[in-house]
């Protein structure tokens, strides 16, 4: 009864094309976003901060990037963390090499070095795709994480090649604890995934979906198909290379090639698999998922009386668990939880008197 | 023979060699493309699954001939069971949802075979010395391993196997009627859900055989199943659908990933180091560019 | 019906001794071809007779290796077809050929791609000018859905349509475009006869209206002849006929073509 479209009329294309035309979705959205702005830092202890919510912001963000290349412009990519450590080295240098820069800069620019790596590695895709394109991929990844592991220069001559992140000042501002963490990281994410919500409504995301649908019509149409691919890889890589950064200065606080590789990939993907592939949304859902699951897994082992579960242990039901949900997501509803959610609430506009 | 030369053509064999054993595994993958359209990239965890089991079934103190056969089994009852489970209800989907399936079910294998059999490294002798063969070294001057010369064999017969069993037998033909088109295989009366499971079933015993020399050679351990990343720019090489493109593109990435690993190595003083990992892919990547259906695949013509 | 009082202007395509082949297949054999502006050109022919591949040379998807195509006086052999896009050419494809993961809105507002000029940065903040831009062209897709008739579905996925429908969203989405030029392929198969008239009342209001020129394949002999100003015979590649509907129906060659002839 309470969510109910019924007496909001749009007199207007502009009101019709708001990303929330329904006015409960943009109360709901204010009140999410006190909630987590001005509520959780004051609620949340540390642990919840530092080693939860602030990865699963982190991790939404890289999820948004593979979203927008996997699901709207429909190429499939394992190389999510390559990219994503091509935004951690190159914050850590710009910070290093040319201490002048913001940290806010460094972050962007971060992202803007790995929109240009992805880009390079987007070329083939001009002329494979699927799996083919997919194994290209996987060839950004090795090749990147070897670069960064065997070029001393990156990791400033190193010797363990783990190296503690600096301190991070913005504006001033030293931005150590737990909560200040959190909120450069909310902010950072907050209005990237704004951005990313506003490209997939407009030209640029249409050009994607429609390439991703139907290439050959798409170019009829007059899209560029290597243009589009290539803004595909860029953008998407940006969003990875600006995660990477906030991994490694927000959540890690170490520099290391070792928190990119190929498993870190495979989770970013899972995200969106179970989250919901096409879906700005679904990235976030996804996220929450993966990154609360194992957490709820310890838990119900520790309520059933087995004490903390070893760690191969561990390891394995969570290899099982989430193998099995991707199986079963991919059959009983691809489009993730997003698709859930959005069935819930068409149910809810009809709720309670759906006749 | 100058000891340069010989040192060329040592290192050459040994690359050649060890990239039929990659083939081996790029195999397991051609075999479920050819036959289901479906780029299984389970076929590594498969490997590693094997393995586990052989070994496990060994270390409960069966004897070696009926572990296998018990082992064989195990793999066919999981063709069938992922058949039931994972193929059937996605009959029709895009190809990249059947490949992210696999990508899913390669996390649910490796959970499951180092959940029942344990997590730790555990050494499989299979009676066969990883050593340089004397008879070649006295007659070439050269060292060979035995070993390899063995999984060379191996890796001959089941390519034959194979080769006969898709091109002369009826099932063949079914397999490659449904890699064409799923529901035109059912329209002519092709039972699919049989010849999933028969070529997975076959799929099963590549990596089983792949399992175990793998596994005896580097130990059964979880890193098995990353031998499948090794068998990925053989695929893109030689192609996903053809059997000889495995081979040869195996033979060419296992040969020049030695080459490379060596010399470049060398020429730079030890600063490029440790690039089998990326190498291949590059060089597949490269590959791709001049000819993007492989060395044998299908051209693919899209009609407007 | 107005087709007879319409102005029938200049030659605005000129296809010069195309030839194409597809490995050993020679899909069209020295084929000449005029488009005017403002008609309606039908291409007919039997299955296999390379009219498909005549559209696809003139939008560029597939590029000949003998011939050119001189199009807004710009002669060329080879044409991205993107940039034919550009230059005003759009077109539909005999197996429905939509975005089918997106709404019948947005499928109709790609059409507009080229059109719409602010760069991605302004799409990511949205407001200001690019939302004045998406509003402006909503407008045109507007326009183009009242005309179809198509208002009530325009946020259903194209997917979930039935295939007549689709059709029309095909047309829209050219549309949308303003293209000088529209390639139909086959618009009206597989539709049932009410589907038909509706479909022909679009295509002679659009070349009524808009004034734009149409290049139309089609094998049903009656829409053929009741629609087109000019209609062209394709047969093993070949052109054999060229003219009105009339010369064209007594035209010996296209007789034997259609109905075959003792050799």
């Amino acid at each position: 009864m309470l969510y109910r479209e019924s007496g909001q009329f749009k007199t207007s294309y502009r009101a019709d094309q708001a990303i929330f035309p329904i006015r409960q979705d943009r109360i709901a959205l204010m009140v999410l976003l006190a909630v987590v702005f001005i509520l959780v830092p004051f609620v949340a202890d540390e642990y919840w901060l530092g080693s939860i919510l602030t990865p699963l912001l982190v991790l939404s963000l890289a999820a948004i990037g593979l979203n927008i290349l996997t699901g709207y412009a429909g190429q499939l990519s394992l190389g999510t963390a390559g990219f994503m450590a091509v935004g951690a080295f190159a914050a850590y240098n710009l910070n290093l090499r040319v201490p002048e820069l913001p940290l806010i800069v460094d972050f962007l620019l971060a992202g803007v070095f790995a929109a240009l790596v992805g880009m390079v590695f987007g070329l083939p895709s001009l002329r494979i795709k699927g799996f083919y394109l997919a194994v290209a991929t996987l060839a950004a990844q090795f090749f990147i994480e070897w670069v960064f592991t065997h070029v001393g220069w990156f990791t400033n001559y190193s010797s363990s090649g783990v190296i503690s992140a600096p301190p991070m000042v913005i504006m001033g501002v030293t931005v150590d604890s737990a909560v200040e963490k959190y909120l450069l990281t909310l902010v950072m994410v907050a209005v990237l995934a704004l951005a990313a919500k506003n490209m997939v409504r407009s030209r640029i995301g249409r050009s994607w979906m429609a390439v991703r649908d139907k290439d050959v019509s798409a170019e009829v149409i007059g899209i560029p198909l290597l243009a589009t691919k290539l803004s595909a890889f860029g953008i998407s890589s940006f969003y990875c290379g600006v995660a990477g950064a906030l991994w490694t200065y927000c959540y890690l606080g170490t520099v290391e090639p070792a928190a990119f590789d190929l498993s870190r990939s495979f989770q970013v993907l899972f995200m969106i698999i179970i989250g919901g592939v096409g879906s700005i949304l679904g990235s976030f859902l996804g996220a929450g998922f993966i990154v609360l699951l194992p957490i709820l897994l310890n838990n119900i082992a520790a309520m059933i009386g087995h004490g903390t579960l070893q760690a191969d242990t561990m390891a394995n039901l969570e290899h099982i668990i989430f193998g099995g949900l991707i199986i079963f997501f991919l059959i009983v509803e691809p489009h993730g939880l997003a698709r859930l959610w959005q069935i819930a609430k068409e149910k809810l506009r009809l709720w309670p008197f759906p006749y | 023979m100058t000891s340069d030369l010989n040192f060329f053509f040592e290192v050459l064999f040994g690359g050649l060699l060890s990239g039929i054993m990659y083939s081996l595994v790029a195999l397991g993958f051609v075999l479920i493309y050819k036959a289901s359209g479906v780029f299984n990239f389970a076929q590594g965890s498969m490997v590693l699954f094997a393995a586990l089991t052989f070994v496990g079934i060994l270390e409960m103190g069966v004897p070696f001939w009926p572990a296998l056969l018990l082992c064989l089994l195990v793999m066919m009852l999981l063709a069938v069971g992922i058949e039931r489970i994972v193929l059937r209800p996605l009959v029709n989907q895009p190809p990249i949802a059947l490949f992210m399936a696999t990508i899913g079910l390669s996390y649910l294998l490796e959970g499951l075979g180092q959940g029942i059999w344990g997590t730790q490294v555990r050494a499989l002798d299979l009676g066969i010395e990883d050593l340089p063969n004397e008879m070649i070294q006295e007659a070439l001057g050269i060292q060979v391993s035995t070993f390899d010369l063995f999984s060379a064999g191996c890796a001959a017969v089941l390519v034959g196997g194979l080769a006969l069993f898709f091109n002369k037998t009826r099932v063949g033909l079914a397999l490659r009627a449904v890699a064409d088109d799923h529901q035109a295989a059912l329209a002519v009366g092709i039972p699919l859900q049989h010849v999933w499971a028969i070529v997975w079933a076959a799929a099963g015993l590549v990596a089983l055989v792949a399992g175990l020399l793998w596994g005896s050679r580097l130990g059964v351990q979880f890193s098995l199943s990353l031998v499948a990343l090794k068998a990925l720019p053989v695929l893109i090489l030689g192609g996903f659908t053809s059997v000889a493109g495995a081979i040869v593109g195996g033979l060419i990435i296992g040969a020049s990933e030695k080459l490379a690993e060596v010399y470049i190595s060398t020429f730079t003083g030890g600063a490029v180091a440790a690039i089998e990992n990326w190498f291949p892919y590059m060089l597949a990547l490269l590959f791709l560019l001049v000819r993007p259906q492989g060395l044998f695949g299908e051209k693919i013509i899209e009609r407007v | 019906m107005s087709v007879s009082e319409k102005q029938i202007g200049d030659v605005i395509l000129r296809c010069d001794n195309i030839s194409l082949s597809f490995g050993g297949v020679r899909a069209l054999t020295n084929i000449s071809i005029d488009v005017r502006e403002h008609e309606i050109l039908a291409i007919i022919g039997p299955n296999g007779a390379g009219k498909s591949s005549m559209l696809n040379v003139i939008n560029g998807v597939y590029h000949p290796q003998e011939g050119s195509v001189t199009y807004q006086g710009q002669t060329r052999r080879a044409m991205k077809p993107h940039e034919t896009a550009r230059h005003g050419i759009a077109r539909t494809f005999q197996n429905i050929a939509l975005f089918k993961g997106m709404s019948v809105l947005d499928n109709i507002m790609t059409g507009r791609y080229t059109k719409m000029k602010r760069n991605f940065l302004w799409q990511a903040l949205y407001v200001g000018p690019n939302l004045k831009e998406e509003i402006e062209h909503r407008e045109v897709c507007e326009r183009v859905i009242d005309f179809l008739q198509i208002e009530n579905i325009r946020k259903t996925p194209v997917g979930r349509l039935p295939y007549g429908l689709q059709k029309r969203v095909e047309l829209g989405r050219a549309l949308a475009a303003e293209p000088q030029l529209l390639l139909l392929d086959e618009p009206m198969a597989g539709m049932n006869v009410e589907e038909k008239e509706d479909m022909c009342r679009f295509i002679l209001d659009v070349n009524d209206e808009f004034g734009t020129t149409i290049v139309l394949i089609e094998h049903d002999m009656g829409v053929v002849m009741d629609i087109s100003d000019r209609v062209a015979v394709l047969d093993y590649g070949k052109k054999i006929a060229d003219g009105s509907p009339a010369e064209v129906r007594a035209n010996q060659d296209v007789i034997d073509a259609y109905l075959g002839v003792a050799h």
